[in-house]
C-alpha cells in the first residue's frame, strides 16, 4: 500500500498522519490532568478500581476452603486452614474454613488467586497504604 | 509605538557629555553585553520552566509544582546545582578542544541572539545583511558540537557529533531557503527594516500560500537545526547515552543545555520577526480603532508573546512525534524539504513579479 503512492501522495499522506498526531496531543494539552497529588489530596484520592492494593475477603461465608488459591499462589503467600465437619441435619461431611492466612510481605499482587477462586470469595481492594513497622504485622488473617 | 531608541540615544548623549567618545562607546558595549547576557540567562530559565510545564501538559501531567509557587523556584535550585557541580576532566581527551567546545556553542548562540529585534530600536546588532549574519553565526554552533564530540575521546560522543554535523548542515539549507523566500518579498535583509515593512500586515498574511509553506518548512528545519524534537538524533539517549555532551559535567554541560534552549528561542524569534511581524502589533487595514488599541500594547510584549507562541508550537511538535532515524532525517531533508522550499521560492518569485501579494 505504501509502495503504490506517488511522491506527492506520500507527502500528503505524511502530512495528514502528522496532523492526526497533532490533534491527539493538542486535545491532551487542554484536558484535565490525571496527576494525583497524593499526600495533599488523601481524602479525595481517586484510584482506578482495578488497582491491586491488598487481598481481602469481603464475605468469608462464600469461601468453600477448596484451596485453589493456595495452589495457584506462586509465592506461597496464602495458607488455607480447613476442617472437615459433619452436618448434623443431613449427616454429610463438608469442608469449612478455619483460618485464611495471607502474608502481605510475600505477595506479588499477580491476582492468580483471585482468578482461580471459583466463588469470587477473594478480591483485591484499592487500599494501598500497606506500610507497617514490623514484618509480623503483614501476616494477616482474612476471614476474621 | 514607543521608540526604545530614545532611551539608547539619551544614554549615549549622557555618556559622551562626561567621557571621550571612544571610552563612552566602550562603556556602552560593556553595558549592552551585560544586558544581552542577562536577558539570555533569563530567557533560558523561562524556556526550561516552560519546557517542563508544556511537556507535562502534553503528557497529561502537572509538571513541577512542589518547589515554590507552581514550581518556579525549581529552576533556581537546578541552576545552583549545575553551578556547584564538579567539572570532570576526561583522561586522554583533547583538553583544549574539550574545554573550548561549550564556549563556541554558547558564543554562536549569543551572537545569533543579539540579532533579534525585541522592540522598536531595541536591537543590538542591526545592519543591512542581518539575516545573513544570523544564519552564519548560528552555524558556528556546529563547530562546537563537532569539537565536543572529537575532544571527548568517546565513541558515542563522536558518533553523536558526526550525526549532528550531517543533520545541522543539511537542515540549514532549507531553513535559509525558507528565509530567502520572505527576503524575496521584502527585498531587504535588515531586521528592523523587515519588521517595518510588516506595518500593514504580517508577511505570513501578505505572502499568503508561499509564506505559509515557508513558515512550516522553517519551523521543521529550525527544530532540526537545534537538535530538538523528533530530530534529537545527536543525543539519542537510548543508543548514544547523551551524544556529544556525554562526557561533560557541571557548568560545561550546563552551557550546552542553556544554548540548546536559547537556540530554540532564537529559531522562534526569527520565525516571529520574519513571518509574524516581530514587535509589530496586529494591524488590520481599515479598522483604525482596532489598530489604535493594538498599538497601546508595547512592542516587546508583542515580540515575546509571538515568540513564545512559536516556541509552544515547536514544543507541541517535539512532544508529539517519535524520533526519526538518521536515514529518515536525511530523506526528509533532501527529498522533501529542499525540493519543496526551492519550488516555494520560485512560487514566491512569481507572486512578487506579478504582484499577487497583498
Amino acid at each position: 500500500m505504501e509502495r503504490n503512492r506517488s511522491y506527492l501522495g506520500k507527502l500528503f499522506h505524511g502530512i495528514s498522519t502528522l496532523l492526526t498526531g497533532f490533534k491527539v496531543t493538542g486535545r491532551e494539552f487542554f484536558t484535565r490532568k490525571v496527576t494525583e497529588e497524593y499526600p495533599d489530596n488523601r481524602d479525595t484520592l481517586q484510584i482506578s478500581p482495578r488497582f491491586r492494593g491488598r487481598l481481602s475477603m469481603p464475605d468469608p461465608q462464600k469461601c468453600i476452603a477448596c484451596g485453589l488459591c493456595q495452589i495457584n499462589c506462586p509465592n506461597d503467600t496464602i495458607k488455607v486452614v480447613s476442617q472437615i465437619i459433619t452436618d448434623e441435619e443431613t449427616g454429610k461431611k463438608r469442608k469449612v474454613l478455619v483460618s485464611y492466612d495471607y502474608d502481605l510481605g510475600a505477595c506479588m499482587f499477580c491476582q492468580l488467586c483471585v482468578n482461580a477462586c471459583p466463588h469470587d470469595a477473594i478480591c483485591f481492594t484499592t487500599e494501598f497504604e500497606n506500610a507497617v513497622y514490623d514484618r509480623e504485622h503483614l501476616k494477616l488473617t482474612l476471614n476474621k | 509605538m514607543f521608540d526604545f531608541g530614545i532611551i539608547t540615544s539619551w544614554i549615549h548623549e549622557f555618556l559622551t557629555s562626561y567621557l571621550p567618545l571612544g571610552l563612552a562607546t566602550f562603556l556602552e558595549c560593556v553595558l549592552v553585553g551585560v544586558c544581552i547576557i542577562l536577558l539570555y540567562v533569563v530567557i533560558a530559565v523561562i524556556m526550561i520552566y516552560m519546557e517542563r510545564k508544556v511537556c507535562a501538559a502534553f503528557q497529561c501531567r502537572l509538571g513541577p509544582n512542589r518547589v515554590g509557587p507552581w514550581g518556579t523556584i525549581q529552576l533556581i535550585c537546578d541552576m545552583i546545582k549545575m553551578l556547584t557541580k564538579e567539572i570532570i576532566s576526561v583522561r586522554k581527551s583533547d583538553k583544549f578542544l574539550y574545554n573550548l567546545a561549550p564556549f563556541i556553542v554558547i558564543l554562536a548562540s549569543v551572537m545569533a541572539f543579539s540579532c533579534l529585534p525585541f522592540g522598536r530600536g531595541m536591537s543590538v546588532l542591526d545592519f543591512n545583511v542581518g539575516v545573513f549574519f544570523l544564519m552564519a553565526s548560528s552555524s558556528i554552533g556546529v563547530v562546537g558540537i563537532l569539537l565536543a564530540g572529537w575532544g571527548s575521546n568517546n565513541k558515542y560522543s563522536l558518533i553523536g557529533a558526526m550525526r549532528s554535523g550531517a543533520q545541522m548542515i543539511s537542515y540549514e539549507l532549507s531553513a535559509s531557503l525558507s528565509l530567502l523566500t520572505i527576503i524575496v518579498l521584502t527585498d531587504t535583509m535588515q531586521f528592523s527594516e523587515i519588521v517595518m515593512r510588516q506595518q500593514d500586515g504580517w508577511f505570513i498574511f501578505k505572502g499568503h500560500i508561499p509564506a505559509v509553506i515557508a513558515f512550516v518548512v522553517y519551523l521543521i528545519a529550525g527544530n532540526a537545526e537545534v537538535n530538538r524534537g523528533p530530530f534529537d538524533l545527536p543525543e539519542a539517549e537510548s543508543e548514544l547515552t547523551a551524544g556529544y555532551h556525554t562526557e561533560y559535567s557541571g557548568m560545561h554541560f550546563g552551557l550546552f543545555y542553556v544554548a540548546e534552549f536559547v537556540n530554540l528561542f532564537i529559531i522562534a524569534g526569527v520565525a516571529t520577526t520574519i513571518f509574524l511581524g516581530g514587535w509589530m502589533p496586529l494591524h488590520v487595514s481599515g479598522l483604525d480603532g482596532f489598530n489604535h488599541i493594538m498599538d497601546l500594547i508595547p512592542g516587546f510584549i508583542w515580540f515575546f508573546g509571538k515568540a513564545f507562541f512559536v516556541v509552544w508550537l515547536l514544543m507541541w511538535m517535539k512532544w508529539t512525534f517519535p524520533r526519526l532515524r538518521i536515514d529518515q532525517i536525511l530523506t526528509l531533508e533532501w527529498r522533501y524539504l529542499i525540493p519543496i522550499s526551492l519550488v516555494n521560492l520560485l512560487v514566491m518569485v512569481i507572486v512578487v513579479v506579478f504582484k499577487l501579494h497583498f
